[in-house]
């Protein structure tokens, strides 16, 4: 039922967005919860992207982009953005959950766009299946993310975060939204099931314990050539010098 | 030579003895160390023998800066490291208090021999020599020469089995004229209308019946689409030609070292290869904007065959991947 609700949820957005450029912003629209939205929208939201959402030279258009993105972006803290650097990051949310739901039904009346999920919608402990999940991180995910969900460096300053500890249903928006640099995972080439499987291997990954002492960041051979390079030579340094001093 | 320049030898400095030399208190003191030192390489044995034993290999603590750690692991790994650190740190402790430490000086011998041995030495030579008739009978002398100098060559042909030549196998990828895409993972067929704007896709081409797909295949023929705003695009008219309604497809395998060049941002629209950092423009058909890449990403020519499935229009123009000796490099 819900991976179906998602799935006319990801088509209906596909339709979306191949519609041309901005539209009129809906002004039929009565409900209580989209007027508190849009109040919040111009005091804290308008002067980067438009008095109707339009965009701006600093900031895109929302128009169509739905109540997935606000959700994402709002929901995480990585809007409105704290200074205008290089990226949004994960930061304490400015607005509260209320808030942060008039913000999105405010942005969803403007276009249709993919509506945001909770994590209680997301059943992945059922229909997803970790080493499918692996597989599809492996080839979709991983060379942006890490191919241990930790993140990773991009362009100019830019990176992809740390998957470690993000709950399902963003990262689930991010995939169907494709937020900042991060394209978008099209239901029809990763379907929700397939989704749920991606949510269910990053728990599983994010789970899984340290057998042998520090992680160092589950990175690979960079913390650990840097710590052996550092306090091992060190170590040896020290013993060297120990070994060649004259005893007394 | 005036004895002004030349160099003195400066001798050896007065020795000095050690506390451990002149007090017996020291001495058994250094003495009482280097056992204690031995001793604790032992515990270290038993400790890690009895962490092994009765330590349960699922119990985590939690240790500041470490984290969530395994304890009988960090147990092993402490025990190992006492008992083989201790054993070396008693024998540098010994060498440097007790044992002698009188700077003794040996002569290196002459390296010539005595005159008297090269002179017999040369003489056995030419008897032994003549008795074996080595001049007398060039025909072993010629072929002996030939057969020590043609020994070598054996061990150098067998080089070949490092491995199958390549031939063409770097050249010509699995794509050709109405090969389908497939997703990776799944091998689902595509229709242009499953990319959104800003979406990509990882593909493969479509299998035939009864292959199967191998590492060596998916290394060359990973591909990458794409899809932007068709006027986003800033190509040339047969470039353009090979798009289909804004979908754009690249070679995954990187022109410098072969790497997976996947980390697309769409809002600059460039990708940028993990390993050395080479960054294309996907608008410019992925021209190296930044990096070490020498060569653009080659593009695969995409259109819809009649089931509306995205399909190859033929394939690479040019090979994938990084250069190699053989690499026909005329058109790009």
């Amino acid at each position: 039922m819900v991976v179906a609700a998602l799935f006319t949820i990801g088509t209906a957005f596909g339709m979306a967005s191949a519609l041309p450029g901005a539209q009129p912003a809906a002004t039929s629209s009565t409900s209580p919860l989209v007027s508190q939205g849009k109040a919040i929208f111009l005091r804290g939201c308008s002067s980067c992207h438009g008095l109707n959402a339009e965009g701006g030279a600093i900031a895109p258009s929302l128009i169509g982009v739905g109540a997935a993105a606000v959700d994402f972006q709002v929901g995480t803290g990585r809007m409105p953005m704290a200074d205008m650097s290089q990226q949004a990051m994960r930061k304490k949310p400015v607005y509260n959950a209320d808030e942060t739901a008039a913000l999105a039904a405010y942005v969803a009346s403007l276009a249709p766009g993919p509506a945001s999920v909770t994590s209680e919608s997301l059943n992945w402990q059922r229909d997803g299946n970790i080493a499918q999940g692996g597989q599809l991180f492996r080839t979709n995910c991983a060379m942006c993310h890490n191919f241990a969900g930790q993140g990773g460096a991009l362009t100019n300053g830019k990176y992809a975060p740390s998957l470690m500890g993000v709950e399902p249903k963003y990262v689930y928006e991010a995939l169907i939204t494709g937020p900042q640099s991060m394209p978008k995972f099209s239901d029809t080439t990763i379907t929700p099931q397939e989704k749920l499987s991606l949510i269910a291997w990053l728990q599983s990954a994010n789970q899984e314990k340290n057998l042998g002492g520090a992680s160092l960041g589950r990175v690979g051979p960079v913390t650990e050539g840097l710590l052996v390079w550092t306090l091992g030579l060190g170590l040896l340094i020290g013993i060297a010098v120990w070994l060649a001093m004259k005893a007394r | 030579m005036s004895n002004i320049e030349r160099f003195q030898n400066p001798g050896l400095p007065e020795h000095v003895h050690r506390k451990a030399d002149t007090d017996p208190k020291a001495a058994k003191r250094a003495e009482q160390q280097v056992a204690v030192l031995f001793l604790l390489s032992a515990l270290g044995t038993v400790g890690t023998i009895a962490a092994y034993i009765f330590i349960k290999s699922d119990v985590y603590i939690f240790i500041p800066i470490l984290g969530s750690t395994n304890v009988q692991q960090m147990s092993l790994g402490i025990g190992l490291t006492v008992a083989t650190l201790c054993i070396g740190l008693g024998a540098i402790q010994w060498a440097k208090k007790l044992m002698p430490d009188t700077e003794v000086i040996q002569e290196r011998h002459e390296l010539r021999s005595e005159d008297q041995d090269r002179a017999d030495f040369i003489e056995t030579f030419k008897e032994r020599g003549g008795e074996a008739g080595i001049a007398r009978r060039p025909l072993i002398k010629r072929t002996l020469g030939l057969a020590l100098g043609v020994v070598g060559l054996s061990p150098l042909v067998l080089l070949r089995d490092l491995g199958p030549l390549p031939k063409k196998f770097f050249e010509t990828t699995n794509w050709s004229s109405g090969t389908r895409l497939v997703l990776d993972p799944g091998g689902a067929y595509i229709k242009p209308s499953d990319l959104e704007v800003g979406a990509v896709a990882q593909v493969l081409p479509e299998l035939k019946k009864g292959e199967e797909r191998t590492l060596e295949n998916v290394g060359k023929d990973a591909v990458l689409l794409i899809r932007l705003r068709p006027e986003d695009f800033n190509l040339d008219p047969e470039r353009l030609a090979w798009t289909y309604n804004g979908i754009i497809a690249f070679s995954k395998i990187c022109t410098h070292m072969g790497c997976a060049v996947a980390l697309y941002e769409q809002q600059t629209h460039h990708l940028l290869c993990p390993c050395h950092q080479s960054t294309f423009d996907v608008t410019r058909a992925a021209k190296v904007v930044f990096g070490p890449a020498a060569r653009p990403l080659p593009q695969l020519a995409i259109s819809v065959d009649s089931e509306g499935y995205l399909v190859a229009k033929q394939g690479f123009t040019v090979p994938v991947g990084p250069s190699y000796w053989e690499r026909n490099s005329s058109n790009g």
